[in-house]
């Protein structure tokens, strides 16, 4: 389990889209303080994700970084530079739309053509790279279809071509894989990770969807009110969140309380001692930690060495793995995730008998809050 | 569904008659609308037709003798002692004014109405509604009295001149009345409301997001609104013009009370005929000719814009 890397100087030197204290509040009787101080430095040719609920402000974070809002404080630097007052055509940035945004009235190889076509390329240059771009997301056969006539996976990679084709330094992705359904999202998923490698262009991904953002990200940023909570690699985040909120809005979580002391947190219900890495600022006391629901083990039995007991009130069979529900010695709910590919399902006890819950070592995360 | 189309109760009669008893509710039910379109376009259209075939009566009204002399006049005069055929230029200069008056009226209101639908329809919900209100309340009022009301501005000692004579910028009141410049006024202001409103509602329409993803692309603001914008309201720019131009053609009453009696347009010359001029005939000829007229440009304004658009 790694730690989250300080970032080194290699990496400062390498940041494509630097935010710098960015605020923005829209004016108006209530007004909205939609992004707070939020500073974030975004590497070239990374996969980033922007996470968050609803209404944390990471589409606005997109829409400051496009150039569709001002920010009301702060600087946006591209490459160093100060873009934070240049409009959006004066931007090497492009914008993958939610609902894709395609023009109604252009063919597809037109809608990839426009960027090159506005940025006055010539027509042998545009059309070349019109046809890279359709090969590039499986099109080629579509091409002079009008863009009405196409389904949503079709002008989904139509609107991905459209923004790839002026070969922008920085891809803005607002949600676009929200209006696909299940299957076409996972492949989706994979094609853009495969596109962004390929074409080596900065990719800022947003996401309201935790388990897209695990898929693809280099790094992921989660996002709340206006802030950003925590940075760091999909499996940072998800290992070792910083506050309970990030905990629960990614995967499943039990929050246990518990008590520290010099490194090792003792839990209410019961079992050892945990050798723990408090994060700064969390005094010795009383905290509260958690624990993954994959990293808890049930069995039949009575306790023995730095087992908890427990009572298991539910158990959820769904396919490839078996959800048990146990309340702890302490009566603290507490659910455990067992992968029925070890047998683990088959020979538990059923509802209402006694069992025993053994936590991993290493599993027991404490949180800031 | 072989055995379907083979078995012996030939679902084929079946649909056939299903299909001819829909056809008779379908006419049953257009019946009343039919009556009406006979009875109140095709029936006076149709006397037009006929009248206009006739020869002109001595006070005016009709003499029941075929002629072709009607639609003659239309564009030549026949010379009252030889009986020699030239050009109406009287008419001809009339059909130019008409023309010109109502191209550049269309454009006036284009020109002022796209920018003002576009403000309406970019105010915020619950406010649209008082901007809309503010376009229709003209409509309240009677048209001889809207335009009088005209007049009071653009006379010699009407409300434009008195000001610029007061700014000094101007020494002597500017004739305004009486001119093609009046008709042109006053029709614009007129007619302003119908170019507003379908282009109003083409721009609520619009996506504006659209206009985000073509300034992301590098469209400047201009080429935004000659590409993206443009053609995709246009369907309400053509419906605002056709109902700005149709009227500005046969206008009657504006070019009446601003042009006075040397500005004659086409409404002018037929309502001419009709009266003073006792020639029914030339009158019901000059009607179906402003038709025609008006059919034909609009066949050819759908063409070129709907052209246009499979061009993108």
């Amino acid at each position: 389990m790694d730690m989250s890397t300080p970032v080194s100087e290699a990496a400062e030197a390498q940041v494509a889209i630097d935010v710098d204290r960015v605020s923005k509040i829209f004016p108006g009787e209530d007004a909205v303080r939609a992004l707070d101080d939020v500073s974030v430095g975004i590497r070239r040719n990374e996969f980033f994700t922007l996470l968050g609920p609803s209404g944390c402000g990471k589409t606005t974070l997109l829409r400051i970084i496009a150039g569709f809002e001002p920010p009301t404080m702060g600087a946006l630097r591209l490459d160093g530079t100060d873009i934070s007052r240049l409009a959006p055509d004066q931007r090497p940035i492009n914008t993958v739309f939610q609902n894709y945004a395609l023009f109604p009235h252009m063919s597809v190889a037109r809608n990839i053509g426009f960027g090159l076509e506005m940025l006055g390329k010539p027509k042998r240059e545009v059309n070349e790279t019109v046809d890279r771009m359709l090969k590039l997301v499986q099109m080629e056969a579509l091409k002079s279809r009008k863009t009405s006539a196409l389904s949503g996976g079709q002008q989904q990679r139509v609107a991905l071509a459209r923004a790839l084709a002026p070969h922008p330094r920085v891809l803005l992705l607002d949600e676009p894989l929200s209006a696909l359904d299940l299957k076409l999202r996972k492949e989706m998923q994979i094609e853009l990770k495969r596109l962004q490698s390929e074409t080596g262009i900065t990719f800022i991904f947003v996401t309201h969807d935790q388990e897209e953002a695990l898929t693809m990200s280099d790094r992921i940023a989660v996002m709340r009110d206006g802030r950003i909570l925590q940075i760091g690699s999909p499996r940072d985040i998800y290992q070792r969140p910083a506050e309970r909120f990030v905990a629960n809005f990614i995967g499943e979580s039990n929050f246990l309380d518990a008590t520290l002391s010099a490194g090792h947190v003792t839990l209410k219900a019961g079992g050892g001692a945990f050798a723990v890495t408090a994060p700064p600022g969390v005094a010795d006391g009383p905290v509260s930690v958690l624990v993954r629901p994959e990293h808890a083990a049930v069995r039949a039995g009575s306790p023995a060495g730095d087992e908890l007991p427990a009572t298991i009130r539910n158990v959820v069979y769904s396919g490839d793995a078996t959800t048990i529900h146990l309340e702890l010695g302490s009566g603290e709910l507490f659910k455990a995730k067992m992968s029925n590919s070890t047998g683990g399902g088959a020979t538990l006890p059923s509802q209402g008998e006694p069992a025993v819950v053994t936590i991993a070592p290493g599993a027991v995360t404490v949180l800031k809050d | 569904m072989s055995d379907a189309t083979a078995s012996p109760t030939a679902p084929g009669e079946l649909e056939a008659e299903a299909l001819r008893q829909d056809h008779r509710t379908r006419w049953l039910m257009s019946l009343p609308a039919i009556a009406i379109i006979l009875c109140a376009a095709a029936g006076p259209l149709m006397v037009m037709v006929v009248y206009s075939f006739l020869a002109p009566g001595d006070y005016g009204n009709v003499k029941w003798e075929f002629s072709t002399e009607g639609w003659v006049s239309v564009l030549l005069q026949r010379d009252i002692f030889d009986g020699t055929l030239a050009w109406a230029d009287a008419h001809l200069s009339i059909f130019w004014r008409s023309l010109s008056l109502s191209l550049i009226t269309t454009v006036v209101t284009l020109l002022i109405g796209v920018p003002t639908a576009w403000f309406i329809a970019t105010r915020p919900d619950g406010k649209r509604e008082f901007w809309l209100f503010l376009i229709t309340v003209p409509f309240w009022t009677n048209l001889l009295v809207r335009t009088i009301a005209i007049q009071e501005l653009i006379r010699a000692e009407g409300v434009i001149n008195l000001i610029l004579l007061k700014i000094g910028l101007i020494q002597e009141p500017i004739q305004m009345m009486f001119t093609n410049f009046a008709i042109g006024f006053g029709m614009s202001y007129v007619y302003l409301p119908l170019m507003v409103l379908p282009v109003y509602a083409a721009v609520e329409k619009l996506d504006f997001r659209l206009v985000e993803a073509a300034h992301d692309l590098y469209a400047s603001r201009w080429k935004a609104f000659r590409l993206i914008i443009l053609p995709l309201i246009k369907p309400g720019v053509i419906a605002g013009s056709i109902l700005v131009f149709i009227p500005s053609l046969g206008a009657y009453v504006t070019p009446r009370v601003l042009g006075g009696g040397k500005n004659l347009m086409f409404g002018n010359l037929i309502e001419l005929q009709f009266g003073q001029g006792r020639n029914w005939p030339l009158g019901a000829a000059l009607s179906l000719t402003l038709m025609v007229a008006v059919m034909i440009a609009l066949i050819f304004y759908v063409r070129a814009t709907s052209r246009e658009t499979h061009n993108g």
